[in-house]
């Protein structure tokens, strides 16, 4: 652990102009095994440092090495940095490195006009354009001219870089990511330090590699210091924010150590019992670190047995979790619907992917809320939350923890790959101020009733309908569950038709009562207006951003994402009713506003993407303007306290 | 005088739940139940440390009868519950009840990861070769041949021996033993009791409706002890009315044969359950009604770490080396910067 005072001071500067920038897009492009995850991450990690705020979108094949040089194996990684608050990765490129002639056709789409292009130019011999589909050379035929072509021979300054060093060709060419990590340091005046600690600390083992990656990384940026083709370079100056300790994180991080806070502020052992799947394994990689906090992981045979695990510990008194993604739920749904009716306390994530079936296992989709909601059999009502960012998915996880203690019931909590993923800063939470979770074992008998001895009700409930949540190896409370339809109060296995109509509804209200306990749905912008953008999960950034836009040119559009998706914050209904237009942005075919209908009879409409890529700022912004222009629709609101209904053909929906 | 501590009995009528047992009459399970609560009475376990996890079919229904805790829960995953239990609470005592199909066909792959990873677990298995529950399907045991409403002419599919399941898994205790042979039955359930890691019991169990008499052979006190070998640890494999048959290795294979005549008691197997190969164990697990006796006994007996017992090692080891983890050097524990 490192501590710093921001900003770091980046190393003097020679001769190169310097240009101040508000903030910056950067993106790395190449192989799936140039290292250029690594390169980003390193690149997001000496941003956040140096002060900026950071959003990430890391993008890569589901194959761990496609054939090299090909289209279908291209990984890039986009960091967004900056001096003001963002939300998220954005929209086009200020910056592109492109390895290889690959990498450069799939993402020179994304780069704005004039925008600068970084090339490994020893990489665009005849079989690389080949392989990429290209019939000439882009670097020569004229086809990037509106871009500011910087043509670098990384493969011969990197091998000249670690000439010195004992390494095979093939070695030396695998330091290659950090020559360009080097040069585009210097481009946006980045120190080097936080790099070049963890080189030292990855490679202490190998100290050829070591010494190779950090003389190659200097040579990248002393390249640029020097290299006439790049005359300006810039400066983007560390963010405004809310001071205090920061660390970056992402969405699965983020989750590992709320987890862990869930834990230790109920005094309950975490059992964490998992399959690895894409997107969702990472969690489980940083939680088997965490011994000493106490954690339990499992990683058992298949999706089923990681859920009957966690079951199985929530039974014996621990904070049972199972992580996984779509097809994992799939498979458990059934433990869900056991978890229902026996009312444990479970943590289900879902780190949601590109469906149906394995789908798209490493691009990000939101598309599994009704699964969640109703993917069972029977009447199974579970709770549901979702984190907005990458940092509040340690909120949320941990209000999964409080909700499912606290109302002995599964919670989902719905991440997706692109949360899980992306990177953002993180402002430490003050442990003493975390809210501790408050949980009673029971240790007496709460029945003695019809002259019978003391004796334990498994289904006695509290005013909330809340259970007692009794362990094994507590004496005189030795009781049976299991997913019978049992008699409420005493938990005996019934058949009656009334008691199960009883228990169903209980269950439903029980879930309903959580509505009660957690924060109001929060409007940003008017109170009442033209339009409402209302979304959940990941699309806050692009969401807010499209919003604040629209709202500085004037137009009368407030956001509201919701966090609590089941129950929903009870004000939902009446926040909805303050708008013209409900505009609801989803990464699915409008699962969110189906349930806004139903529930609230609103005629709301959808902005719907399905291509395992987070929205563009700039979709919903021209959705938002588009729905403003659009008088046609017919459209219900409330204007002091009256329902008015303004008339017009229904052409809303057409998403 | 030194004091001891008492050990700690209970009755079988404390072990009885207060809920009615709701068995077709004459089924095998009653006699199971009676024989475990005899068996437990004795083991030195208090009540409120035994925890019971099921699965579905009739014998799942077992923990609601048990005044203990328990679990009735999903068709094949009990192993599962009673993993993550037995992870979290050393200190309970966990059995599992399961049948052929719930164990061996839906939660096949459950219970031989279960056995593999040597959970502290004693997994009980009724073996009646027959869907009960479900009204008399052939199950992953029932012979080939067996005629039932889904088979009317008869099974094609190949049975599984659960015992050379759980062998082939590596399990560390391996059992079988017969519903009506309640003797025996209580012993062998007080031997899994006192075993540490996963210790597996195979019961012949007689399904009064669906597939009455299917292990007659092996009950019927006029003919039982010709198709039956008790197994005894270090003694000859020797069986028999008169016994005068044995088990003699011939190649890989084994072979009946007639004491006296040239064959003496110094030919057979003996018996090793302690082996630290499981070859012998499978060897008998192999032997199959009418070409052998079938073993009934402990086929093997073995200590090896328990994955509950390493895991939480880990656990206390890691806390040992650099003291229990504290949230804020968590959140910390990588670069941090400071916005004033």
């Amino acid at each position: 652990m490192t501590v710093l005072n921001s900003p770091v001071q980046p190393p003097p500067v020679k001769h190169a102009q310097i240009q101040e920038l508000d903030s910056a897009i950067v993106r790395f492009a190449g192989d799936s095994g140039d290292g250029m995850q690594l390169a980003g991450t390193q690149f997001t990690n000496a941003s956040a440092i140096l002060g900026n705020d950071i959003a990430t979108f890391p993008d890569f094949p589901a194959e761990i090495r496609a054939p090299a040089g090909t289209l279908a194996g291209v990984s890039g990684f986009q960091v967004h940095f900056s001096r003001n608050d963002i939300h998220t990765p954005g929209d086009s490129l200020n910056t592109l490195i492109a390895m290889n002639p690959a990498a450069l056709k799939t993402n020179i789409k994304d780069l704005e006009t004039g925008g600068i292009l970084i090339v490994n130019a020893d990489a665009f011999g005849p079989g690389d354009l080949h392989k990429a589909g290209y019939k000439s050379n882009p670097l020569d035929d004229g086809s990037l001219k509106s871009y500011r072509l910087i043509k670098v021979p990384i493969n011969v300054l990197n091998r000249a870089a670690v000439s010195e060093i004992k390494m095979s060709p093939r070695e030396a060419d695998r330091c290659k990511n950090f020559f360009a990590l080097g040069l585009v340091y210097w481009l946006y005046e980045r120190s080097l330090d936080p790099t070049v600690r963890w080189i030292k600390d990855k490679f202490a083992k190998n100290p050829a590699v070591l010494e190779a990656n950090i003389r190659t990384l200097k040579a990248g940026y002393n390249f640029g210091e020097t290299t006439e083709a790049l005359p300006v370079h810039y400066r983007v100056a560390p963010a405004q924010i809310k001071p205090g300790k920061y660390r970056k994180i992402t969405g699965n991080e983020a989750i590992a150590l709320g987890l862990v806070a869930g834990s230790q502020l109920s005094n309950l052992p975490l059992c964490y019992a998992t399959y690895p799947i894409t997107p969702a394994s990472d969690i489980l990689h940083q939680l088997a670190g965490y011994k000493r906090y106490g954690v339990r992981t499992l990683q058992a045979e298949d999706e089923i047995a990681a859920i009957g695990m966690a079951i199985g510990a929530a039974f014996g008194g621990a904070l049972g979790v199972t992580a996984t993604s779509g097809p994992g739920v799939c498979l458990k749904s059934e433990a869900i619907g056991l978890a229902v009716i026996t009312e444990l306390p479970l943590i289900i994530i879902d780190v949601q992917r590109g469906g149906p079936s394995t789908g798209l296992p490493t691009k990000t989709e939101q598309a599994d809320l009704l699964q969640a909601m109703f993917g069972r059999n029977g009447e199974c009502p579970v709770a549901i939350v979702a984190p907005c960012s990458p940092a509040d998915c340690f909120n949320m996880v941990f209000e999964a923890a409080r909700l499912a203690i606290g109302f002995m019931t599964p919670v989902f909590l719905l991440s997706d790959g692109y949360l899980a993923n992306g990177a953002e800063p993180w402002l430490i939470p003050n442990v003493a101020d975390l809210p501790k979770i408050n949980i009673k074992h029971p240790t007496a008998p709460n029945g003695n009733g019809n002259g019978q001895a003391p004796h334990f009700l498994p289904y006695k409930r509290d005013s909330r309908l809340v259970r007692e949540w009794a362990i094994p190896g507590t004496p005189g409370l030795e009781h049976r569950i299991g997913g019978l339809e049992k008699e409420d109060v005493t938990g005996n296995v019934s058949y009656d038709p009334q008691n199960h109509e009883h228990m169903v509804r209980t269950r439903a209200q029980k879930i309903a009562n959580i509505a009660n306990e957690i924060p109001p749905l929060e409007v940003k912008g008017p109170d009442h207006g033209d339009v409402l953008v209302i979304g959940w999960g990941g699309t806050f950034g692009s969401i807010s951003t499209a919003v604040e836009r629209c709202q500085r040119k004037g137009l009368k559009v407030a956001q509201a994402h919701l966090r609590y998706l089941n129950p929903m914050p009870k004000n939902t209904g009446a926040v909805l009713q303050n708008y013209r237009r409900v505009l609801v942005p989803e990464l699915n075919r409008g699962q969110l506003r189906m349930l806004l209908r139903a529930e609230y009879l609103i005629d709301a409409v959808g902005l719907n993407k399905v291509q395992g890529k987070p929205f563009l700022v700039s979709e919903i912004e021209e959705k938002i303007e588009q729905l403003i222009n659009d008088k046609h629709g017919k459209v219900t609101m409330r204007v002091d306290g009256k329902l008015m209904d303004e008339f017009v053909d229904d052409a809303g929906n057409a998403n | 005088m030194a004091t001891t501590t008492p050990l700690l009995t209970l009755t079988a009528k404390e072990l009885a739940s207060d809920q009615e047992v709701r068995w077709c009459p004459g089924c095998g399970d009653y006699s199971i139940l009676a024989q475990m609560k005899k068996a437990l009475a004795g083991v030195g376990v208090p009540r409120e440390k035994m925890v019971f996890i099921s699965g579905i079919g009739c014998s799942s229904r077992f923990p609601y009868y048990m005044n203990t805790y328990g679990f009735h829960s999903i068709h094949g995953r009990a192993p599962t519950f009673a993993t993550g239990l037995k992870a979290c609470r050393p200190d309970l005592q966990v059995w599992v009840i399961t049948g052929d199909g719930d164990g061996l066909s839906i939660g096949g792959n459950h219970l031989i990861h279960c056995i593999r990873r040597n959970v502290d677990l004693k997994i009980i298995l009724f073996n009646n070769e027959i869907y009960g529950l479900t009204k008399g399907q052939y199950s992953p045991t029932s012979r080939i041949g067996t005629r039932t409403k889904s088979s009317p002419l008869g099974s094609i599919d190949n049975p599984l021996r659960p015992l050379s399941i759980a062998i082939g898994a590596e399990a560390t205790f391996v059992a079988r033993t017969v519903d009506v042979d309640i003797n025996h039955l209580t012993e062998t359930l007080r031997k899994a009791s006192a075993h540490k890691g996963t210790a597996f019991v195979e019961i012949y169990q007689n399904c009064k409706i669906f597939n009455d008499g299917v292990f007659e052979y092996a009950t019927d006190k006029s003919i039982k002890a010709d198709n039956t070998l008790y197994l005894e640890h270090g003694k000859p494999l020797i069986f028999g009315k008169d016994r005068n048959k044995g088990i003699r290795l011939h190649g890989l294979d084994p072979e009946v044969v007639t004491l006296g005549s040239g064959i003496n008691v110094d030919d057979l197997l003996i018996h090793d359950e302690k082996a630290e190969e499981p070859s012998l164990a499978y060897l008998l697990s192999r032997m199959v009604y009418p070409r052998f006796p079938e073993c009934v006994g402990v086929f093997r007996n073995v200590e090896r770490p328990t994955y509950d017992d390493l895991l939480n090692q880990q656990i206390e080891e890691a806390v040992k080396a650099k003291g229990r983890g504290k949230l804020d050097e968590l959140f910390a524990a990588d670069d941090t910067w400071v916005v004033q």
